[in-house]
Order: C-alpha cells, then sequence, then structure tokens
C-alpha cells in the first residue's frame, strides 16, 4: 500500500521568543519530516509575531500529523496549510553571482534581463543578480547561470501567502 | 498599594504556594542556592531531598500521578539539570503534569562554558512539553505561572523553567496567577457535538463492540473514570484497557477483559481483533498495543476520543475522530445516548459477549502452579490478596514484574496504578513510590520491582528513610533482567549476552545497612509471611526480597510486529521460526 507523496507550504505564525525556530526545526528532525526549505522573520513588531513558511513532503497522513504537531508546540498562534487551503503564491528571493568576460558575460546579462533579474552589484568580470520568482523559475535561472560562471547563489526559501482578500 | 519587591529566590517560592504546591522535590547546588535559602525561611512548601536528581523527577512523577496535581522538582545547573533529562522525557511519554526548575549559571556568563553551565533549554527541548529560560526578574512570576498552565493543561506534561542565578538574586515585582493569561495555548476540551452524535450513532448500531480505554481518561481526572464507568455499564459493552488506563475501570467488574497489547490478556487482543466497533477514549495506539498494524482490528470503525489532535491519525487511521477532553466527551456521549434513547443490539451483544466468554475460558492468565519454587505470578497473587480491602497504591521498575503486576494485581481506582510506560524507565518505581508515599502518608504504598531495576535508583532508600516513607519494595528476585532474557530467549537462541544479575548484594543486609528492614522468601511457604511482616512496617522503609523462579517467562506474548490473534501462551509456543524480521527490530 504505497501512499502518494505530497508536497505542501505550511505557514506558521509564531511567538517570536528565543527558541522557536529550534523547537520547529528539532520537531522536523527529531520526527523524520522532510523540510525542503524554510523562511522566518517578524512580520508584526508590535506583538512580536514572526512567520515561518516552510515546504514539507510526505503522505497525507504524514503532512496532517507535521500540522498538528506544529500546532501544539505552545509558542504556536496558527497554522496554515496553504497548498489545502485554496489557491496562493510563492514567491523566493535570490541573489546569483556570475563571473566572466566575453560572450558569456553578455549571454549572462541578456537571460537575467529575461528572467527580470536585476544587477544589485556589477564590476569588469563579475555580475551579482537579484531574481524573485517561483522555485521552478529560479532553479531555471539558477540552472542556467550553471552554464555561464556560476560562483555563488544564495536564495530565501519560499514565501507564501494565500490570494484573495482575506489573511491569516 | 506601593509595588512590592521580591527577589527572584522569593517570587519562584511565592509562586509555588499560589500554585498550590505542597511539596518539591529536589538536590542543591551553587546554581540554586537562592532558592534553597529562601526555601529554609518559610514553612509552607516541604523540600523532599532527593539523592539523585533522577529521583527528584520520578517522585514528582508519583505525586503528580498519585494526586492529580502537578508535580515540582528543583535542580542545580549543568549536571542537576543533566540528570533530571530521564526524567523529564519519562513524564513527557507518559503525559504526567511536572514544573522542573533548574538553576543556571548567571546570564553574563551564558555561553561562556562557565562551570556547571549547560544549554538545559537546548538538552531538554525534545524532552519537555515547552520549556523556557528566564532573563528578566520581572518575567519570572509570569513564566512561573504560565509554566504551571502549560503542565496541567490539554495533554499534560512537563515543563521546565531554567532560572539564572542573578535572577534569583534580582528583585522584582511580583504577579498573581489570576493576572496572567497564556497568548497562545488553549487546548480544545470540549468536543464539536456533530462528531459525538456520529459516534452515538455508530455505537448503537455495534454488533461486536469494544472499549479501548487509555491513560487518558486518567489525565482527565478522577470524574472522566466515573463517566466512563456509566457509560460502559449503560452499553454492557466488553472494555479493555491499556497499561497507562488501568483502574480507570474497575478491574472487579465483570465487563472488563485486562489489559490489551504485547502482554495483555488473550480475551481483549481477540475482542480488538475481531470488533466491529472499537470506542478508544484517550489511548494512542502506541505499537506494543496495535502489534502489527496492518492487521489491527482489521474489520473495524473506530472512534478516537483524545484531548491531543497529533494523536489522531497517527498511528491509526480512524473513522471518527473527536478531540476533547475525556470526561467532557463522556459526559457528551452519556447524554445524547439518553437524549436519542439508544438501545444496544441485545442479540448481537449476546454473541459477541458468548465469544468474549469463550475467550475468557482459556484462562490465559494460568501458570504452572508448584510448591517447588516461587513463581513470580503466586507472589504477586498473595499480595493481591493481602492488599485487598486496604488503601493502597502500586508503582513498578520495568520488565517482566512489571507486566506480571499488571496482569494480576487489580484496581478498581484510577490514580493507583503508576508505571513508567511511554519510556519504560528502571528505577522509576522507587522514586515514584516515595512521592506517591509523601502524597498519601498513611497509604500502603508497593514498589514491585526487579533485582535489576532497584539497583539503578537504590540510593533513594536514603530518601525513604529520611523521611520516614514506609514504601515497600517488593523484589521479584529472578536474578536476570528478565525482560531482556525472555527476549534472548525467543529471538536470539538462547544466548544470554549479559543479561544475568551478577554480584547482587544481600538486600536483607543492604536494607539492614539503611536501618530499614530486609525480609526475604525463598519458600513458597515463606511468601505470605513476609508478605504479613512487609504490611506491619509503617515507620520505615522495607526491602522484600523473593527468591522466584529465575526462568519463569511472562505470557501471554505477541511478539513484536505480530498481529493480535498470534499469541503466544507459554513455553510450549516457539515463536522463534515465525517472528517476521520487521518484528525483530522492534522494541
Ligand atoms: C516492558 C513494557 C511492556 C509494555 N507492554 C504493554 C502492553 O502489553 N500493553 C499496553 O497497553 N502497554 C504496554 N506498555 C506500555 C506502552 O509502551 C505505552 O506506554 C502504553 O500502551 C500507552 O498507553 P496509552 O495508549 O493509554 O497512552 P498514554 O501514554 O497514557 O497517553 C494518553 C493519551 O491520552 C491523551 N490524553 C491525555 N489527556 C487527555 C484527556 N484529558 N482527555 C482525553 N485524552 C487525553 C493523550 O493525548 C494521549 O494520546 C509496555 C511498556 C513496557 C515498558
Ligand atoms: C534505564 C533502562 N535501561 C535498560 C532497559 C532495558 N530493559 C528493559 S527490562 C530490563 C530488565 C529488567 O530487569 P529486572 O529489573 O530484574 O526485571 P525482570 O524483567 O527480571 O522482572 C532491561 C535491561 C530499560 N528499560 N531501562
Ligand atoms: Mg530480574
Amino acid at each position: 500500500m504505497e501512499e502518494k507523496i505530497e508536497k505542501h507550504t505550511i505557514a506558521v505564525l509564531v511567538d517570536n521568543e528565543p527558541g522557536v525556530l529550534a523547537r520547529v526545526i528539532g520537531l522536523f528532525s527529531g520526527r523524520g519530516y522532510n523540510i525542503e526549505s524554510l523562511t522566518v522573520a517578524e512580520v508584526n513588531n508590535a506583538d512580536h509575531l514572526s512567520r515561518i513558511t516552510l515546504v514539507t513532503s510526505g503522505t497525507r497522513m504524514v503532512v496532517e500529523q507535521i500540522k498538528a504537531q506544529l500546532d501544539r508546540l505552545v509558542p504556536v498562534h496558527k497554522v496554515h496549510d496553504l497548498t489545502d487551503e485554496g489557491p496562493s503564491v510563492e514567491r523566493e528571493l535570490a541573489l546569483v553571482k556570475v563571473a566572466g568576460t566575453g560572450d558569456r558575460r553578455i549571454e549572462a546579462l541578456r537571460l537575467a534581463d529575461i528572467f527580470k533579474a536585476k544587477v544589485v552589484d556589477a564590476t569588469l568580470t563579475s555580475f551579482v543578480f537579484e531574481l524573485t520568482g517561483t522555485t521552478a523559475e529560479v532553479d531555471d535561472f539558477v540552472g542556467l547561470m550553471a552554464q555561464l560562471g556560476l560562483v555563488e547563489a544564495s536564495r530565501t526559501g519560499v514565501v507564501a501567502m494565500s490570494k484573495g482578500a482575506t489573511g491569516f | 498599594m506601593p509595588e512590592q519587591k521580591l527577589t527572584g529566590a522569593q517570587i519562584v517560592i511565592k509562586a509555588l504556594k499560589d500554585q498550590g504546591v505542597d511539596i518539591i522535590f529536589g538536590y542543591p547546588g551553587g546554581a540554586v542556592l537562592p532558592i534553597y535559602d529562601a526555601i529554609f525561611q518559610q514553612n509552607d512548601i516541604r523540600h523532599i531531598l532527593v539523592r539523585h536528581e533522577q529521583a527528584a523527577v520520578h517522585a514528582a512523577e508519583g505525586y503528580a500521578r498519585s494526586t492529580g496535581k502537578v508535580g515540582c522538582v528543583l535542580v542545580t545547573s549543568g549536571p542537576g539539570a543533566t540528570n533530571a533529562v530521564t526524567g523529564l522525557l519519562d513524564a513527557l511519554c507518559d503525559s504526567i503534569p511536572l514544573v522542573c526548575l533548574s538553576g543556571q549559571v548567571p546570564t553574563h556568563l551564558i555561553g561562556n562554558d562557565a562551570f556547571q553551565e549547560a544549554d538545559t533549554t537546548g538538552i531538554t527541548r525534545p524532552c519537555t512539553k515547552h520549556n523556557y529560560l528566564v532573563k528578566d526578574v520581572n518575567q519570572l512570576a509570569r513564566t512561573m505561572h504560565e509554566a504551571f498552565y502549560v503542565a496541567r493543561s490539554g495533554r499534560p506534561g512537563p515543563v521546565l523553567v531554567d532560572i539564572p542565578k542573578d535572577v534569583q538574586f534580582a528583585d522584582g515585582t511580583y504577579v498573581p496567577p489570576t493576572e496572567v493569561k497564556h497568548k497562545t495555548y488553549r487546548p480544545q476540551v470540549k468536543p464539536e457535538i456533530a462528531r459525538v452524535e456520529e459516534a452515538i450513532e455508530l455505537i448503537a448500531t455495534a454488533k461486536r463492540p469494544i472499549f479501548y480505554t487509555g491513560g487518558g481518561v486518567v489525565n482527565a481526572g478522577p470524574i472522566a473514570g466515573k463517566l466512563l464507568t456509566q457509560f460502559v455499564k449503560m452499553t454492557s459493552f466488553p472494555i479493555t484497557s491499556t497499561l497507562m488506563g488501568l483502574g480507570a475501570f474497575p478491574a472487579s467488574d465483570p465487563q472488563w477483559l485486562g489489559m490489551l497489547g504485547m502482554h495483555g490478556t488473550y480475551e481483549a487482543n481477540l475482542a480488538m481483533y475481531n470488533c466491529d466497533v472499537m470506542i478508544n477514549i484517550g489511548a494512542r495506539f502506541d505499537d506494543r498495543v496495535t502489534g502489527k498494524l496492518s492487521e489491527f482490528a482489521p474489520g473495524s470503525k473506530k472512534i478516537h476520543v483524545d484531548i491531543d489532535p497529533s494523536s489522531i491519525n497517527k498511528n491509526v487511521a480512524v473513522d471518527i475522530p473527536i478531540v476533547g477532553d475525556a470526561g467532557a466527551v463522556l459526559e457528551d456521549m452519556i447524554r445524547i445516548w439518553k437524549a436519542r434513547q439508544k438501545r444496544v443490539d441485545q442479540t448481537a451483544l449476546k454473541e459477541w459477549w458468548g465469544q468474549v466468554e469463550g475467550w475468557r475460558a482459556r484462562n490465559c492468565l494460568n501458570y504452572n502452579r508448584t510448591e517447588a519454587v516461587i513463581k513470580p505470578q503466586y507472589a504477586l497473587e498473595r499480595l493481591r490478596e493481602a492488599l485487598r480491602g486496604k488503601n493502597h497504591y502500586v508503582t513498578t521498575e520495568v520488565g517482566q514484574h512489571q507486566m506480571w503486576a499488571a496482569q494480576f494485581l487489580p484496581f478498581d481506582e484510577p490514580n493507583r496504578w503508576m508505571t513508567s510506560g511511554g519510556l519504560g524507565t528502571m528505577g522509576y518505581g522507587l522514586p515514584a513510590a516515595i512521592g506517591a508515599q509523601l502524597a498519601h502518608p498513611d497509604a500502603i504504598v508497593v514498589d514491585v520491582s526487579g533485582e535489576a531495576s532497584f539497583l539503578m535508583n537504590m540510593q533513594e532508600i536514603g530518601t525513604a528513610v529520611q523521611y520516614r516513607a514506609p514504601v515497600k519494595i517488593f523484589i521479584l528476585n529472578n536474578k536476570y533482567m528478565g525482560m531482556v532474557r525472555q527476549w534472548q530467549e525467543l529471538l536470539h537462541g538462547s544466548r544470554y549476552s549479559n543479561s544475568y544479575s551478577e554480584a547482587l548484594p544481600d538486600f536483607v543486609k543492604l536494607a539492614e545497612s539503611w536501618g530499614c528492614v530486609g525480609l526475604r522468601a525463598t519458600t513458597v511457604a515463606e511468601v505470605d509471611e513476609v508478605i504479613e511482616k512487609m504490611l506491619a512496617v509503617t515507620d520505615r522503609p522495607c526491602i522484600i526480597d523473593i527468591a522466584v523462579d529465575p526462568k519463569e517467562n511472562c505470557f501471554p506474548m505477541i511478539p513484536g510486529g505480530k498481529a493480535h490473534n498470534e499469541i503466544l501462551f507459554g513455553p510450549e509456543d516457539s515463536p522463534s521460526d515465525a517472528t517476521p524480521e520487521d518484528g525483530m527490530v522492534l522494541v
């Protein structure tokens, strides 16, 4: 009875207190769940609330278990499964450093233009591009740059939000 | 009124008093000296000095489980805190409400590898329900109250509060519990009524029903046990319970089938296997209970009542999940059952009970009665007779003796039976017995022990002597780590690797060296005699060394990874050829 593996994007609103990220990460490592991506930052300064977006995968039963486990962490306010709860948007930001000269440099710049990446640093032999897009778009861009002198890529991981007027 | 300033240590004590703490189990050290000083200057809270911090936690567990209150522990930084870790995890696994206070190096030294510094919140994060490091004395009172709230609410568990020494010295403001409301933690207590109604409809159509109840009913308090009993009586269904749930339904009732699971009764396990409707209240489908998951109660519809949503659909997919407190749900169940004037299917039930009685007639707990050697089961039967009608509590260590105690000692009330189920911690029983005894000074408290487990925390005899806790340590001495030997026999070709209890002390002399009473039984005739003598001791601990059959194994047994209908009844059944690979790896 092989069950289907599903990929889910989950948003978690937590109290921004010391150790809260360790609790979330410890939960995943301790229970053997996958984390494909995790981002966190304070979103409400006055109430010290942080929003964690994480992408995980597992069978339906495991994904439900992950949400229940997250929800029972004491500093967690809310857990939302954006994959289950209707349409949502997901974005990643990446900084991509490419070094090279001549044709390769020109090709890198052209591709950056197609992907609507911004140049945020330039030298005579290198660029740092800033790109925002879906994970797949960022993957594609980084994949192309790998052939044009990719030095390093730094990615934020996914942030996500449901579409429409209502929020957390 | 001018704001009154207290030191951090005084705030701790005041918070404990306001939370109704009357006993705290602990062990001093540099990082908690201010709190010890504050303890010295008051008389409301009694401090019990243990001999090892692990025991402080187990003692608090025994206290908590036998009273329904939150148990309380105080340990120093570094080794004090790390010694407490096993106890904390034990309490987490068995859902026992505790608050553990630990000292920490002063805030300005945290992270500097200071003397006796440990990352206590880091180490205990996966071993507690929640933990705190308090860096500001003005947050201390609030944090203490929150800790108690979190420990006792929802699914109970241990909470640790780590308090740096400078915070204990600093002056701060106290806030009473009434002014503290938790920001996020609001477990669901009342169930969704529609779900309860669905459950009632299913229960009313059941032809082969069974109640499978667990520690959650005990967690829900004595009222939940009463409601459970009432509902089970109304339906006349059979009922079984986990190791952790024993006593919530009276064992003396004919509807009681005994414990289920790996060492459960034949009738309980077969009734589970063959049921068409399973009503799980406060049990968590532990692997010791389900056995082979794919063959767990294969033809059944399942109702699962649990206060922790993460317990539901974790191991076993259920048809009707009900999130809520066992007591609250049972109350609704009874009310709706009555309001809808539900009747059970008498004909089907009669047939079902016929089947169940057939299984019961197999008399699966029978053992080879002999005069030649003391059988551990016999010793427990005699203990049972001696305790009958007396106000008593039983704790256990971990091993064969624990399972025999579960099989042979009946409990008619919850909170009378304390055992380490989820973690299976050898060394739990003696300190837990001390905790229970201090909470119930006039009761008889017996720790059913194995000789190997006893050695793990035997230093606590000193604690029992100091506080005149007349606990009875009832050692079923088989000279083996019997449970290990049993598995080696069944799964490892009887190669008894390191499972013999070599170099045992003379337990009678050991008792005497502490000024306690030591007793020994080596023949069947002596068993009643030592039990009688043991019960006569009321002012000091008593160690009873019972030389039992070293070869006896615990049956019935469902080997790991097997289904409920694949039960071994005794030494004549050999599973070795049939134990599946995936069962071998289970513990
Ligand atoms: C050597 C050994 C052998 C063992 N053999 C067996 C065996 O044969 N049979 C057996 O049963 N066990 C056995 N155990 C114990 C086993 O490992 C588990 O500890 C036990 O089965 C779990 O019991 P439980 O399901 O009642 O859950 P518990 O651990 O008691 O958990 C309680 C459940 O109830 C829920 N709950 C808590 N509070 C409430 C509330 N107020 N309302 C509703 N729900 C609530 C919790 O969320 C949790 O899901 C053995 C242990 C050892 C060490
Ligand atoms: C702290 C700890 N270490 C190891 C084990 C594994 N273990 C389970 S039962 C057992 C043997 C217990 O021996 P004893 O106390 O003599 O009890 P018996 O089985 O003989 O009744 C062991 C080693 C454990 N449960 N706890
Ligand atoms: Mg033994």
